[in-house]
């Protein structure tokens, strides 16, 4: 299709500047309204999206959608308030408005103060620079991936029944500027291949589904290479196959092992959510007033890098503009951090961690993941496997979810087997294990060499809103997590 | 209101223009207010308006038609042009497919008053639903002195009008509103925390729970799950709570809407006509309840609303489906076309229950002798294409037919068809509280998976 808007010469600062008209003078005029009133701080948060997705079932390509989303949001903080109001339309007369309404909730006298915004500061880096923005690739190349796709899955064997197939192409534009001075721009690109494969065996008595995907911020164009995605197909193919095998998996307390790379959910569910700020500063998580205890085994060193080059998680800059990192969040099995963004951070006496993220313009920003893992161990995965007389081997899991208060955390494997003596049994229905977030890791026994992050197909969500992430594990055993399957 | 209906001829008409066979058009605009209060003090206050305009354009070809979509919340008259033209040659792009296209005919005609809002709630004024988040917080807080923190509570009003045209000569509007409230106290002792809500939400102010209600509900649930243990892995009946009861229906929902059926990737595909349930078990789907959260006039593609009995006394009756689900399937539509701004059309419930029987929760308490009371669920643990089921769970645990002790990290497990069959006692008790409702309902066996 044609691609008929205007590119940006120069990066987001220059495009909202050429598109919008949004020069450094009307970002501090509109800066200095919404600080009218006596406030910490405010910012504004401008996007122009553009989003588009190609979906194949049943061997054809039924649609193509294509979505451009646009607007602005504008934030006033005060002590612990925080007044939001975001609108569709980028223009000076919204954004007046808006920040009128935004600095309502302060309700301290008015003492009017003056914003400088620094001109030229950006993102010292780019971690995914792409050629070729990816919602800029003619959609018939990605018609013609996904009619490969179907073919090559449905050529592997005859029980394959339907393949779903989609590749989904993101580019996000943003700018922020805050009374602090921020003035930073960002663009993100993010790519994604979604796999789904219904088998059915030879008498048409059981149907079993697998998904698969991978993508992150990098060129479309590596998404289109045979290399990258045959091996994707296949595994889809071998997990649908395999769970026509599966059979009932046990209920109660077993030893766990748990395979490297996507696993690490694991950690985002029973750790990472309980180390954000907002539910530290509140304390409402189970992991609040912990910093320097010990909270897992010696040896389980975790973090969270939002500095990986490519990755689904990975930010030049969070939706506050702060610069992204590496935060240990747990060292040697001590709590030695938290995940901040602005307002948290403020709060509580500590530093932003470049975790401030949001979903869109039309959301209030909070302390989110980025890319988050265990650090590798020294022991052969196998010789882990080997370790445990009678357990599971998980391997591949769907969604999770946490009490960040109680602590219990959940997630539902969709790849696992049977370990009996130390061999791998039979490929096990998929259950959901259940956990303590603030012991499952004091649990951890052996920890594998063999570190790997996901595929880049992670979305996390928190109080309705959805960003990407990442996660990532080396191959773990986990000593008592119950397991609930129907065998009791 | 006009000038939503102009946009939307408009893009129609470009989209025409632009070489399409046919093509539909919906604009959703949102009006919102939106506040959290913990404690005495304000959380945040959010203010939001949003416009998207959705436009969807068929091609024709030989064996088919070529179906794109697009959305823009640019609503000026060039960016409309140019969108419609987008979806044209997107169109294009794509694979013809004989059962795409537009309804045929039978769009709606009438315009019932569903009760979607009420005239004098626009006037709402922010400060007004922020007195509502403190006193349910105040209420919350004054119930048990064990309750000293909290996530919060939040309120939120928001107004949505709705245009939705089409080719074929449709063109309708409606405005709908939703007001909610939702408290999440902490209960602490021994040095150990339990968090638990409960919530209102209606198309009216007037038909939300009292705020003060909402607030002592919440803090009885989060106390009564102070010092919560597991148990020993066992099979027992597992009573669901109707706030959780309505997750089942969720999930029948997904195995019953059109898309899964015809892409047999629901264990539930096929089965029109046989008994996939209990006896004691009638669902029913109705997009026209009065001030019901998932009532409208007319669905995602023009159809009207209309109340579909699903599930009666245990045997399917129908799927929910929209046109083009039921053009695959060789069935009539039935009226369940769910479109969210700026999305493509696809089948979902509206305002989905399960019928309510004769006996109080209690009861159905005094008649388990041991067993689990499900209050909370958490994960994903559900596959619709198989039936397996599988979910983390907190609750209490039943002796005697009474309340014995809080339980937590467990799960229950075992399959959604054998689970409906499986219940034998539906508790009085129907719950409002979205567009999903159901009463307390036991599973007669379950798997509980704990120490």
């Amino acid at each position: 299709m044609s691609q008929s808007e205007s590119k940006p010469a120069a990066g987001p600062v220059a495009f909202f500047r050429e598109r919008f008209g949004l020069d450094d003078r009307s970002l501090e005029r509109a800066l200095g309204s919404a600080l009218e009133r006596k406030v910490d701080a405010a910012d504004l948060f401008f996007e122009y999206t553009t989003q588009d997705q190609v979906a194949l079932e049943e061997g054809i390509v039924k649609s193509g959608d294509r979505h451009v989303e646009q607007g602005v949001g504008v934030r006033v903080q005060a002590g612990e308030r925080q007044g939001y109001a975001h609108s569709d339309e980028i223009s000076f007369e919204s954004l007046a408005l808006a920040a009128a309404t935004a600095r309502s909730i302060s309700e301290r006298s008015a003492s009017a103060e003056t914003v400088a915004v620094r001109a030229g500061s950006g993102p010292a880096r780019d971690l995914y620079p792409v050629a070729t923005s990816p919602t800029d690739v003619p959609v018939e190349r990605k018609v013609r991936l996904l009619e490969e796709i179907d073919a090559y899955a449905r050529a592997r064997d005859p029980r394959v029944k339907q393949v779903m197939a989609s590749v989904v192409a993101q580019h996000r534009q943003v700018l922020v500027a805050a009374s602090d001075g921020t003035r930073v721009g960002d663009a993100r690109p993010l790519v994604r291949l979604n796999v789904q494969v219904i088998a059915a065996d030879a008498a048409g008595q059981r149907r079993e589904i697998a998904f698969q995907g991978m993508g992150g911020r990098y060129e479309l164009e590596r998404l289109f290479d045979p290399a990258a995605w045959k091996p994707l197909v296949d595994e889809t193919v071998r997990i649908a196959l395999l769970n026509l095998e599966a059979v009932p998996c046990p209920a109660g307390t077993l030893d766990v092992v748990l395979g490297p790379g996507w696993p690490g959910i694991l950690l985002h569910e029973a750790i990472g959510h309980g180390l954000e700020g907002d539910f530290n500063r509140k304390k409402t998580s189970a992991f609040a007033d912990r910093l320097g205890q010990r909270v897992a085994a010696p040896g389980v060193t975790v973090v969270d890098d939002g500095t990986l080059p490519g990755r689904r998680g990975s930010l030049n800059v969070d939706d506050e503009g702060t610069p992204s990192q590496r935060t240990v969040l747990i060292e040697d099995g001590v709590l030695v951090g938290y995940l901040q963004d602005r307002l948290n951070a403020r709060l509580m006496g500590m530093r932003p961690t470049g975790n401030g993220r949001r979903e869109s313009y039309a959301h209030l920003p909070m302390p989110r993941m980025t890319n988050t893992f265990m650090l590798a161990g020294e022991e052969d995965p196998e010789a882990i496997v080997r370790s445990v007389a009678s357990g599971i081997y998980a391997v591949s899991f769907g969604g999770g979810q946490v009490d960040i208060t109680s602590g219990k955390f959940v997630f539902s494997a969709n790849e696992a087997y049977r370990i009996e003596d130390g061999r791998i049994g039979a490929p096990l229905k998929g259950a959901t294990l259940i956990g303590n977030g603030p012991d499952v890791l004091t649990r951890v026994s052996r920890i594998g060499s063999d570190l790997a992050l996901d595929d880049g197909v992670g979305t996390c969500g928190k109080d309705g809103q959805s960003v990407p992430v990442g996660v990532g594990l080396p191959t773990l055993r986990i000593d008592g997590l119950t397991v609930g399957g129907t065998e009791a | 209101m006009s000038a939503g209906r102009d946009a939307v001829e408009r893009a129609l008409a470009r989209a025409k223009r632009a070489g399409a066979h046919s093509a539909d058009a919906s604009l959703v605009e949102t009006d919102a207010i939106e506040a959290r209060v913990r404690g005495a003090e304000i959380d945040f206050v959010k203010r939001s308006r949003e416009r998207v305009l959705g436009i969807r354009a068929f091609v024709a070809a030989p064996n088919g038609l070529r179906t794109a979509l697009t959305s823009t919340s640019d609503l000026a008259p060039d960016t409309i042009d140019r969108m419609a033209d987008e979806t044209v040659a997107l169109a294009r792009a794509t694979a013809p497919d004989a059962a795409a296209g537009l309804p045929a005919d039978g769009f709606a005609v009438d315009a019932p008053d569903l009760g979607l809002f009420a005239e004098g709630d626009r006037s709402i004024a922010v400060e007004a639903r922020i007195e509502d988040a403190r006193r349910a917080e105040a209420a919350a807080r004054e119930l048990d002195p064990r309750i000293a923190n909290s996530e919060g509570s939040s309120v939120d009003s928001t107004f949505h009008r709705v245009v939705y045209g089409n080719t074929a000569g449709f063109l309708g509007d409606y405005e709908a509103a939703s007001h909610s409230l939702f408290c999440e106290p902490l209960a602490q002792a021994d040095g150990a925390m339990q968090r638990d809500w409960w919530m209102t939400a209606a198309r009216r102010l007037d038909a939300l729970e009292d705020a003060a209600a909402v607030g002592r509900r919440a803090a009885e649930r989060a106390v009564r799950r102070l010092g919560a243990r597991r148990v020993a892995t066992c099979e027992v009946p597992v009573v669901f709570e109707p706030m959780v009861a309505r997750s089942l229906l969720g999930h029948l929902a997904g195995c019953i809407q059109g898309g899964a059926v015809y892409r047999e990737s629901s264990f539930l595909a096929g089965r029109i006509g046989e008994s996939i349930a209990s006896e004691l078990v009638t669902v029913i789907d109705d997009g026209r309840l009065p001030g019901g959260l998932g009532s409208r006039p007319f669905d995602g593609e023009g159809q009207p609303t209309r109340r579909n009995l699903v599930l009666d006394r245990g045997r399917l009756r129908s799927y929910l489906l929209d046109s083009y689900s039921a053009r695959k399937l060789g069935m009539s539509g039935t009226g369940s076309a769910a479109r969210g701004a700026g999305g493509a059309p696809g089948p979902a419930p509206t305002n989905l229950w399960l019928e309510p029987g004769r006996i109080p929760p209690e009861e159905i308490l005094r008649r388990t002798e041991r067993g689990l009371l499900v209050t909370e669920l958490i994960g994903m643990g559900f596959n619709p294409v198989t039936g397996d089921y599988s979910r983390g769970a907190a609750g209490l645990w039943i002796e005697d037919g009474r309340i014995a002790f809080p339980v937590e990290e467990i799960t229950i497990a075992g399959h959604l068809g054998e689970m409906l069959a499986a219940i034998d006692l539906v508790g009085s008790d129907l719950l409002w509280v979205g567009a999903t409702a159901a009463p307390t309902l036991r599973v007669a066996r379950m798997t509980v998976a704990g120490s």
